[in-house]
């Protein structure tokens, strides 16, 4: 959990100066930002956060493929946030809802991740609704980002959670929302031989290689530095 | 106040009266205002070249918040640390929200955020000259908090009792978030400063090339400066350049030494019968060539701007098309948008 809030932080950081309009300078960073904060607080509960972040190697990260996957346009992150956001609300609320070593965070963090589900869902319906420009890449967008979606229900050990009732009411929840953006629930498997729980299990797509070089370069530069 | 009164009274009644007599009246109650240290309103009468020079300074302030946060967002992905890299989130996003304040406080003046955009992107409006240089190493980063956040303190401290009244709120606000970015950039060389040999090398590097455009952002010597003499009589400026500049050196130099580190310049030193530091020569040809488009980074952060907008359209066209299709259908699907579905296009 740490780690996809980690690094689907710093894909949203990536839009810094690069937004479509200035008021989703301030959304996206925002958005950024609680996740980095979730994160912040998950790899402590795990370690140090700084140690677990920077020194790890891209097979000792634990996160969704789903979260690695760049940028690519607008739509590209928007489709990315729906089905993140819906997922991490949903499971951000079981969590709340229990007793378990994770359910203060998740009470605290649900708040949040409610408010980045209403972001990805407007805008999942202005882009699907609005032009056929925005529309057509919206639905490209969605279908292909579908392939990394079934990897969010499988099983996380350590996590006592209801995931197939979850999985349910993700794809009831998608299904309402993409329907109302005049869009059509893609087709296709959510998950493919080498995409079901790949990424939990440290495997991952080729470009998070490279985003970890970046993310990292400076820390490893000067070892034992403090910042 | 009976000024001010009289002042709101000639303004209501302004609108379709334009004999010069009346011009005349508003003019003396506009001057009685200022003089006054009363706050001029959107909906007050005021001078035609007032109003040009407040569009101009906040449209290149605004300018100047959007695309100061690409040399510092040049660091986000990079930041050494989770804490640092939050803070420096945290910051870009503030610049943005600037920029929001102060294109609202625009368009108070009658114009638009649209049309401010456009004359940025074609370089018929300015930003602030510091922007054009590069952020090479992550201590550009702290540099660029302690001095350029600095420097811009000093400059906007005083706007906020500008004789306008957007604006100075606007500043108020932008203030009080810009001291905060200026402690963390000083916190932050201070961390490098006191940390490895390598880190304080990079400290000091960052701080040589920051020092000399930091003071730049003053803009030209007073005998230089074209609008100053009208500024201050409209008191929209309240110090010249250089008295400015001068704030700016006396506060920085004891930050120095708390910092252990040195500001690049021999000649710099305490004047005990001025009781200011004296500071070397500016290299105004530098500033002139960075302000007519010649620095090191000009072309590429108007290009960044100019891409992130043009290839942003698609996304402002769909929101308008989806607010256009929303206002249009008022039948029983219209609360089908849901909570927030009615503040439609947020651009």
């Amino acid at each position: 959990m740490g780690d996809d809030a980690l690094v689907l932080s710093h894909r949203l950081g990536e839009w810094a100066g690069h937004a479509p309009v200035l008021e989703e300078e301030v959304a996206l960073a925002n958005i950024a930002l609680d996740l980095l904060g979730q994160a912040r607080v998950l790899l402590s509960m795990a370690g140090d956060e700084d140690e677990l972040a920077y020194l790890r190697e891209e097979r000792a990260f634990r996160n969704l493929q789903l979260v690695e996957q760049p940028g690519g346009d607008f739509a590209h992150t928007i489709a990315r946030q729906l089905y993140f956001s819906t997922y991490q609300h949903l499971l951000y609320a079981d969590l709340a809802a229990g007793d378990g070593p994770f359910a203060p965070l998740a009470a605290k963090a649900v708040k949040e991740v409610a408010y980045h589900r209403d972001h990805a869902e407007q805008w999942t319906l202005r882009l699907g609704d609005g032009t056929d420009v925005s529309h057509e890449r919206m639905r490209l967008a969605c279908a292909e980002l579908w392939r990394f979606t079934g990897e969010m229900f499988q099983p996380v050990e350590g996590l006592d959670a209801d995931w197939a009732g979850m999985e349910q009411a993700w794809l009831e929840s998608i299904g309402a929302v993409l329907g109302r953006a005049t869009l059509s629930v893609p087709e296709g498997p959510r998950t493919g031989a080498w995409s079901a729980g790949a990424g939990r299990q440290g495997l991952h797509t080729e470009s998070f290689g490279r985003m970890l070089a970046e993310m990292q370069h400076l820390h490893r530069s000067h070892p034992g530095a403090s910042w | 106040m009976a000024t001010a009164a009289a002042h709101r009274t000639a303004a209501t009644s302004a609108y379709g009266a334009q004999d010069t007599a009346d011009t005349a009246a508003y003019e003396r109650a506009f001057d009685a205002a200022v003089a006054a240290d009363e706050r001029i309103e959107p909906r007050d009468w005021m001078p035609d070249a007032y109003r040009a020079t407040l569009v101009r300074q906040i449209a290149q302030h605004a300018h100047s918040e959007i695309i100061g946060m690409q040399p510092e967002a040049n660091w986000i992905t990079r930041a050494p640390s989770l804490r640092r890299k939050a803070i420096l989130m945290a910051k870009v996003q503030d610049e943005a929200g600037h920029g929001l304040y102060l294109y609202s406080a625009a368009e108070t003046l009658g114009t638009g955020r649209d049309e401010l955009l456009d004359k940025l992107h074609s370089g018929r409006q300015k930003y602030s000259s510091i922007f054009n240089y590069p952020t090479l190493t992550w201590a550009d980063v702290g540099a660029i908090g302690w001095l350029v956040d600095g420097a811009a303190i000093t400059n906007q401290v005083p706007l906020c009792r500008c004789s306008y009244g957007p604006y100075a709120r606007a500043m108020v606000r932008v203030c009080k978030e810009e001291s905060f970015h200026q402690r963390q950039g000083y916190e932050l060389l201070l961390a490098l400063s006191k940390g490895t040999p390598e880190q304080h090398a990079m400290a000091q590097d960052a701080v040589n090339r920051w020092w000399w455009p930091s003071l730049m952002m003053f803009g030209p010597p007073d005998d230089e400066s074209q609008h100053s003499a009208q500024s201050m009589a409209w008191k929209i400026k309240r110090h010249s350049n250089d008295e400015l500049r001068q704030r700016f050196v006396d506060i920085c130099v004891p930050q120095a030494e708390s910092l252990g580190l040195t500001l690049p310049d021999p000649d710099l030193r305490w004047n005990e019968e001025r009781g200011h530091h004296d500071f070397g020569a500016i290299d105004w040809t530098e500033f002139w060539e960075v302000l007519k488009g010649n620095g090191p980074c000009n072309e590429q952060r108007i290009t960044q701007r100019r891409r992130a907008h043009d290839e942003g359209a698609w996304v402002r066209e769909a929101a308008a098309a989806y607010a256009a299709k929303r206002s249009g259908a008022t039948g029983p699907g219209g609360t089908a948008t849901g909570p927030g579905g009615t503040e439609g296009a947020q651009a």
